[in-house]
């Protein structure tokens, strides 16, 4: 079989979205049927992702595997496809968290299991349209009807606030994404197409490239989230089942990331720049405001989403220090390292948030409560757990060796060059982030076990354990060693970079 | 030559990597023999290994090497990579990292015997082996760093290691935490590094440094700082953590929470002496900014002293020598203020062994007292453990610096050192190190005493079960005992009159205080005679004298005297009450503001005023409009007659006008 002329991207989208119907169709009667045909439908989806690493081309700039057909051709609507440096990691992130999150719900997930597989398979399809729809119509479908498998997995398999957790997620990111519509019909009515590398091009004045910015970072900054409309995610993740935590968290914020960068930054590089200093202020904010909020929380999820949203400032810092470096010192070095770090930060956080949201889901599925106060000790009946456990609230903290602190070294070290304050203010995440999960750590884990339930406790099985270590040798493989990561985004970032700082103005 | 050593470097760091991976990860498997053997095999090989690298570069002189293993990420067009710098400075302590830990590895059978986290205990020590190796051959900045945090990590783990322990927790979080604030600035200064230089790579930095000796940055308005000064404030903030110097000294004493071999190979021999290693490391950066090496100056000195006296008054075994390394610590960082980097070497390789050496003979005395660390409750010891008491009786003599023995010439060198530095706050550093003197054969003295002499205050179970210590305890006691003794007398000359660091340490000319010392230099002997025209020996003779008044001659003494200065008593016992300041003004600060934040920020204003308050404007809008939709048609027809009445009159106004 010829590999090059699969349209392997067509079936990223939807291998996984027909495999979810069908798990559908084979219904809940034939439960351990529809186990292993979602493990099954993940895994191809998985390999598929490898293959498309090993077949991409690192040192090719543009898009590849392009996909391209007319679909609502009076529109000039395309179907169109494509991969680039920036896309191709986050696909990759995609297929791999649905492994883990098809897994995890293996014993767990006893009401409705057909259609919990179809609600997750459905969603890793849309989330790879999101990654490779070049057509900007195309992209705002993918964008929204993910929306809808997220809504149903929390209010239906979500805990008891469910209602009011998932209709905050629905209005607060729909209301965002509106006006990124707004902004995209804009963008056709100047331009005539919808295709996301014309609009990338189009020559903008300022007033309007304000307005798209504005437009655009709506919808992205309530997805990433950003500082202050954030109160959506802490919510959604405490009712979430475990399943949903991990992809909220490991996926579906980065949407709001990958946007800016294949948005908001490409299209109005200027306004960007314009309002460089305000985002810079903004994600500042969230690394510090955020990382006291986290420690205060009782609520382990709640932490752990605090401490997300702390991580993400540091995505959204990495995005905006090479506009505050171009306007500073007219050069484009160390932007490159900004952004790279920034991208490396959504990977890691990726991996990092996954696997502290699945700890949580192997404690809550045995004792049903996520609160700090109701364990302490719990190292005394699981060991095991402990240890990975330790492993993961490390990365959390940025601990060298680990994914987690490659993003923020790179962006610390980024932002140094634009200002020594702006860089004191992220390091101090440095102590923050170690406190709040540390802490969370020492209450949970550690000390003498008081209540009896928490001695009870049985260690994790071998599915668990297997989750456990997959995500511990991604963690560590990319601490020690993240130069294949950096090898495949070097030549996009170094693009895109080019391509922001030039204006955009006539 | 060179491919071959390459393989012996990367042995030394991976052989304890390697036993400590089967330890931890098939602990179970191979069993409590299986895993001391594995783990001890593999330092055992580092370290032999490591003294075949000395030969190689201090015996025989061979060159420096310096090779990169891999390129960690490269971005933005700056490699970062991970390599290995083999010179003087990182062979030394090579040495000393790899033999104490040997050492210790071998005491822990003993010590740890009968406790059920053996295994585990055997994977972490031989984990933070490979990471203070790690930390000491890196070639470059980002290695180094790696290192520093990886050994903080082990530390962490260490001291938490009875985790069911309260105080033990909440001093392992503590440590990390306060490492993490030191960390903060080291990273700024790494950042700085970078901008500046465009490179970690150790060697290309310092071959750089003249080039950025005039650079200022603007920090506050108007203020421009030099970047030298700023990014060796940085770092040494970060070397403050990790050596414990105040104000960042406060984890350090309750670290002991941790086993006691913990205590001797992380918190007095090696990692707690990275920060001195470091500083050293950037001897060629350092020398370029005299407001850091002043600002060095006075916070090793203000260690020196007055954590000094906190040993005074402690009555816990172990914490008397926590608050001695302290002190120790602070000399070696007075020694680096004054540019006698060379010194401060000496003086940490020195004190890694008669340190090492006192806190497992502490350890020893714990374990035949069943866990019983007050020294109230001992007493006469010097009967039951004869091996034990002249082993740290040696490890004592070399601390208070005894003539002859290895402490003596390091101290001995520091002293002079500050002597002759011309910095303003070399005054006051001299003073204070010279008061340190005494205070240090005090609370040296008073340990000993209190522990192997005087009357048998232990209880009658205990008492009736005293013996001497176990073999494997007692051997690696006497190993240590010999360079504590006698390492002196074969360093003292190559440091001084030699060129034992070769181009590893760099000091300016105006700086080079060791070299004014080595003038007058003539020999060991003579140095040793030389001494006695000097105030520090009689200084430590003095607190011996005092210290065998006081609980020997007149063992009611000291209780008087407490009685009499009960005010100063107080601050000491409270430790000048810096525990109680952090615990209100940090932790309770930082969760005051995390409470705020949370409830007002986040919960009122964002979520109550703005999201659901949108939510609830929304729905009182519809509320009030709702009622123009009535459904009664006369309700319309009277709106319409309305609107067409305004209609008219805007119309009629228009043609008006």
């Amino acid at each position: 079989m010829n590999l090059d002329n699969l349209p392997i991207l067509s079936i990223l989208i939807w291998l996984p979205i027909l495999g979810g119907v069908w798990s559908l169709i084979i219904g809940d009667q034939e439960e351990r049927v529809v186990k292993r045909f979602s493990f099954l439908i993940s895994f191809v989806t998985f390999l598929l992702s490898v293959l498309l690493y090993y077949q991409f081309d690192n040192s090719f700039s543009g898009m590849q595997f392009i996909e391209e057909l007319y679909w609502i051709e009076s529109f000039s609507i395309k179907y169109h496809l494509g991969v680039d440096g920036i896309a191709l990691p986050l696909i990759m992130l995609t297929t791999f968290t649905t492994i883990l999150v098809v897994m995890a719900a293996w014993e767990v997930i006893d009401k409705n299991i057909s259609y919990y597989m179809c609600a997750f398979l459905i969603l890793t399809g849309l989330m790879n349209g999101v990654f490779v729809a070049l057509d900007s119509i195309l992209f705002y479908v993918f964008w929204e009807s993910m929306l809808i498998p997220m809504f149903l997995i929390i209010g239906i398999w979500g805990g008891p606030n469910r209602v009011y957790a998932t209709i905050k997620f629905f209005l607060y990111t729909f209301f965002g994404s509106v006006f990124m519509l707004v902004a995209l019909l804009y963008l056709y009515s100047i331009t005539d197409s919808f295709n996301i590398q014309v609009l990338q091009e189009a020559s903008i004045g300022l007033t309007a490239q304000k307005l798209i910015f504005i437009a655009f970072f709506l919808a992205f900054a309530v997805k990433i989230p950003m500082w202050p409309v954030h109160t959506w995610l802490p919510d959604a993740h405490v009712e979430a089942p475990t399943g949903g935590s991990v992809v909220l968290a490991a996926i579906m914020l980065k949407m709001g990331g990958y946007g800016f960068l294949r948005f908001s930054l490409p299209i109005a590089p200027d306004a960007s720049l314009f309002f460089a200093d305000a985002m810079i202020a903004l994600s500042l904010i969230a690394i510090v405001y955020i990382g006291f909020v986290a420690l205060v929380q009782e609520d382990m999820k709640k932490l752990i989403a605090y401490s997300s949203i702390s991580h993400m400032g540091f995505v959204t810092l990495g995005f905006f220090i090479p506009f505050g470096i171009f306007a500073a010192t007219n050069s484009n070095a160390g932007a490159v390292m900004g952004m790279e770090g920034a991208m490396m930060q959504m990977i890691s956080h990726g991996f990092i948030s996954a696997a502290m949201f699945l700890c949580v889901g192997v404690m809550y599925d045995r004792l049903h409560s996520r609160m700090i106060k109701d364990y302490g000790g719990v190292v005394n009946s699981m060991p095991y757990f402990a240890a990975f456990m330790m492993l993961f609230a490390m990365a959390n903290s940025g601990l060298p060796g680990t994914s987690g602190f490659v993003g923020e070294f790179l962006v610390i070290l980024s932002s140094f060059k634009l200002s020594f304050w702006i860089a004191f203010t992220a390091a101090l995440t440095l102590i923050l982030g170690a406190a709040y999960t540390l802490w969370m750590y020492k209450r949970v884990v550690f000390g003498e076990a008081i209540r009896e339930e928490v001695l009870e406790l049985k260690d994790i099985d071998a599915r668990e354990t297997f989750i456990l270590f997959l995500l511990a040798s991604v963690v560590l493989l990319f601490g020690i060693w993240p130069a294949p990561l950096f090898d495949v985004m070097h030549v996009s970032i170094e693009q895109l970079i080019q391509h922001i700082s030039q204006t955009k103005i006539l | 030559m060179i491919n071959h050593m390459e393989t012996i470097y990367l042995s030394i760091v991976l052989a304890p990597l390697f036993g400590s991976l089967v330890a931890g990860l098939f602990g179970r498997a191979i069993g409590r023999a299986g895993a001391h053997w594995v783990t001890i095999i593999g330092v055992a090989i580092s370290s032999i290994l490591s003294m075949l690298a000395y030969k190689h570069h201090i015996i025989d002189g061979a060159p420096d090497y310096n090779q990169t293993l891999y390129t960690w990420l490269t971005s933005g067009g700056i490699d970062f990579q991970i390599g290995f710098l083999i010179d003087p400075l990182s062979v030394t302590m090579m040495v000393v990292v790899s033999f104490v830990s040997w050492m210790i590895h071998i005491y822990t059978i003993g010590y740890m015997h009968d406790d059920p986290g053996y295994q585990r205990f055997f994977s972490y020590i031989s984990l933070f082996t490979f990471a203070m190796l790690m930390l000491v051959m890196s070639n470059n900045f980002l290695q180094l760093f790696f290192g520093w945090e990886a050994v903080g990590l082990v530390s962490y783990l260490l001291i938490g290691f009875w985790f069911k322990k309260e105080s033990a927790i909440f001093a392992n979080l503590k440590a990390f935490l306060v490492n993490r604030v030191g960390d903060f600035g080291f990273l700024l200064g790494v950042a700085a590094i970078l901008m500046y230089f465009n490179t970690l790579d150790y060697v290309e930095v310092f071959n750089n440094v003249e080039q950025h000796k005039n650079t200022t940055i603007t920090l506050f308005n108007g203020e421009s700082w030099s970047v030298m000064t700023v990014i060796c404030l940085s770092l040494f903030i970060g070397a403050m953590g990790k050596s414990a110097q105040f104000p960042l000294h406060v984890w350090l004493p309750d670290s002991m929470e941790g086993p006691t071999p913990i205590s001797a190979l992380i918190h007095a021999a090696t990692m707690v002496t990275a920060g001195i290693f470091m500083v050293s490391r950037m001897s060629p950066l350092f020398e370029l900014s005299v407001t850091a090496l002043n600002f060095i100056l006075v916070i090793g000195a203000v260690t020196a002293l007055f954590m000094g006296f906190l040993g005074l008054v402690q009555n816990d075994i172990k914490r008397v020598v926590a608050y001695s390394t302290l002190s120790q610590l602070g000399y070696m960082t007075v020694a680096l203020g004054a540019s006698a980097y060379a010194a401060a070497m000496f003086h940490l390789v020195t004190h890694a062994f008669f340190k090492a050496l006192l806190f497992l003979a502490a350890g020893a005395v714990i374990i035949v007292m069943h866990h019983e660390q007050d020294m109230r409750k001992m007493g006469g010891l010097f009967k039951y453990m004869p091996i034990t008491c002249l082993t740290c009786l040696i490890g004592t003599l070399a601390l208070i610096g005894f003539p002859g023995t290895s402490g003596f010439f390091s101290k001995d060198i520091i002293i002079e050192a500050v002597h002759h530095s011309s910095l303003p706050a070399s005054d006051f550093a001299y003073y204070a190190v010279l008061s340190g003197v005494f205070v240090t054969a005090l609370y040296s003295f008073r340990l000993f005493f209190m522990t192997f002499f005087g009357k048998e205050n232990m209880k009658r179970d205990v008492w009736k079960n005293l013996h001497e210590a176990p073999a494997v305890v007692t051997l690696p006691l006497i190993i240590l005992a010999i360079p504590s003794l006698l390492l002196g007398i074969f360093l003292v000359e190559p440091l001084l009159m030699g060129d034992y660091f070769g181009s590893a340490i760099y000091v300016s000319s105006e700086h080079d205080v060791l070299s004014k010392i080595a003038t007058g230099y003539h020999g060991t002997f003579s140095f040793i005679t030389h001494a006695f025209l000097y105030p520090p020996v009689y200084l430590a003779f003095l607190g011996l004298f005092v210290a065998w008044l006081c609980y020997i001659k007149y063992p009611s003494l000291p209780e008087k005297l407490v009685n009499h200065i009960g005010f100063i008593y107080q601050i000491l016992i409270n430790k000048y009450g810096f525990d109680e300041f952090n615990q209100v003004v940090f932790a309770g600060g930082v969760r005051k503001i995390g409470n705020f934040l949370s409830q007002v920020g986040d919960v009122k204003l964002i979520d109550g005023a703005l999201v659901n308050g949108s939510a609830k404007s929304v729905r009182l809008f519809s509320n009030t409009i709702r009622h123009i939709q009535s459904g009664y048609l006369y309700h319309y027809a009277f709106a319409i007659i309305i609107g067409l009445l305004l209609l008219i009159v805007i119309f009629v106004h228009e043609v008006l006008s």
